[in-house]
């Protein structure tokens, strides 16, 4: 299928959830598209983020020269630690998921449904090499699971579905999607459309929606 | 008097054999205790079960351990980083056994093991394929799935300092699995960047405290894993 559309830029996205996260809150960021929400934390607003692999209060890169192999995000990427910081062992950092105490969780998808079930962690393709890391314990704890990705896979398919056909990261679990198109809510596992890209109509996004969707009033 | 401190990474692995489940702290490299894995691969003991997050990259370290064919499984949440070459191979040929293990799941067994608790109920991987043929129970109207302790004959753990009882400071990210891995062994083997007088570490700030460890061994330049990859160095040394 060819758009004539563009949507959102994903930067733009990260933007709007970073705006949707209250002064104070702790917060853990998916690898990759959900890393860049950290650019755009509003002035004034204190966010402290959180990194599974045992750091509380994770700063942004360092200087090369500066960069610590012992001090890294769940990324395996060099980071820093902010002053107030504190380090921690995996089942305190998982206590803090597992436990409810972490605020906010962004993360990646490869589907999610109108029920927000969450398809994130493997293609299920036989040959690959399974890996699941903590994806699976911040759905099932953390408080808010937002969920950053493009509408629209790299081939064009819907990845907001009726139903997932990849592996599950968890069941009714995801309580917001930002897309390049649209924000989406999951409220009684219905999907409700709370705001659309200016060149997108609901028309538009409901043919590219494989899911059952409701506008917001 | 008690003192813990061994005099080489041989001597403090000597007593590892064929078949026994070994803990090895690390996420990614920080924290992993490479010099601790050669000896392991020097004393060639083999069908170990591996409990840690990955499964090494390149050809050094818990990835030369695997290629060096002594391990038969690993327990671990993530078995590939950006340069994990040996393990892919082998388990696509079949050739290795995987448990794959939510991160936070791996954790709590392994804390539990060393905590006296033989099992647990985890709200993570509920609905999912890795919640196959556990045993499921309700509480207060949510599911949860019953998850066993891990416990091992060994740990390998890397700390920053340590002292002769076995108290043990971390660096940073690198501490990760490596407090929990100490209470869950029941021989935990300890590499030290320093070893200071006892009293040096200010009580308040010992993270794991000493009765945990058995052995501490001084390695105060360890090898840097990305280092060794990038120049694609191979362990026994190429």
């Amino acid at each position: 299928m060819e758009l004539k559309v563009n949507g959102w830029d994903m930067n733009f996205v990260a933007q709007k959830i970073a705006s949707d996260i209250p002064d104070g809150s702790y917060v853990n960021l998916g690898i990759g598209i959900p890393e860049l929400v950290a650019n755009y934390i509003p002035e004034g607003r204190e966010i402290i983020f959180h990194t599974e692999n045992g750091l509380l209060g994770m700063g942004p890169a360092p200087d090369p020269d500066k960069a610590d192999p012992e001090l890294i995000n769940a990324g395996k990427k060099c980071v820093t630690a902010i002053a107030g910081a504190c380090f921690f062992h995996h089942a305190d950092s998982f206590t803090m998921i597992r436990g409810g105490h972490i605020d906010y969780c962004v993360l990646g998808a490869f589907q999610v449904s109108q029920e927000g079930d969450l398809a994130n962690w493997s293609t299920g393709e036989p040959n690959s090499v399974p890996a699941v890391g903590g994806a699976m314990d911040l759905v099932a704890g953390v408080k808010n699971i937002f969920v950053i990705t493009t509408h629209l896979t790299k081939k064009g398919e819907p990845k907001i579905v009726k139903q997932c056909t990849y592996p599950l990261t968890g069941k009714n679990v995801v309580n917001k999607i930002y897309t390049n198109f649209a924000v989406m809510e999951i409220i009684d596992k219905k999907l409700f459309v709370t705001e659309m890209a200016p060149d997108i109509d609901f028309e538009f996004l409901k043919s590219v929606t494989d899911a059952d969707l409701y506008l917001k009033t | 008097m008690i003192n813990k401190i061994y005099n080489s990474p041989a001597e403090a692995v000597a007593d590892i054999f064929d078949g026994a489940t070994i803990l090895i702290s690390g996420f990614g490299e920080a924290g992993s205790p490479i010099e601790l894995i050669h000896a392991v691969i020097d004393k060639g003991v083999k069908n170990l079960t591996i409990v840690s997050n990955n499964t090494g990259s390149g050809h050094v370290g818990l990835a030369a351990l695997i290629e060096n064919k002594q391990v038969k499984k690993v327990i671990c949440s993530f078995p590939k980083t950006a340069n994990s070459v040996v393990f892919p191979e082998l388990y696509s040929k079949g050739n290795i056994e995987l448990e794959l293990v939510p991160q936070g799941t791996l954790a709590e067994r392994i804390r539990c093991g060393g905590a006296g608790i033989p099992a647990f109920y985890t709200p993570t991987a509920v609905g999912t394929v890795l919640a196959e043929g556990k045993e499921k129970r309700i509480f207060d109207g949510k599911e949860y799935l019953l998850e066993q302790s891990i416990k091992g004959d060994f740990a390998l753990v890397k700390c920053l300092k340590a002292d002769r009882y076995g108290n043990l400071v971390y660096n940073k990210t690198a501490r990760n699995f490596g407090p929990i891995m100490c209470t869950a062994a029941k021989t935990t083997i300890v590499q030290a960047k320093h070893i200071v007088d006892v009293g040096e570490i200010d009580p308040e700030v010992v993270v794991t405290p000493g009765i945990f460890v058995q052995r501490v061994v001084l390695i105060p330049n360890p090898m840097e894993e990305s280092v060794l990859v990038a120049e694609n160095r191979r362990y026994p040394w190429n």
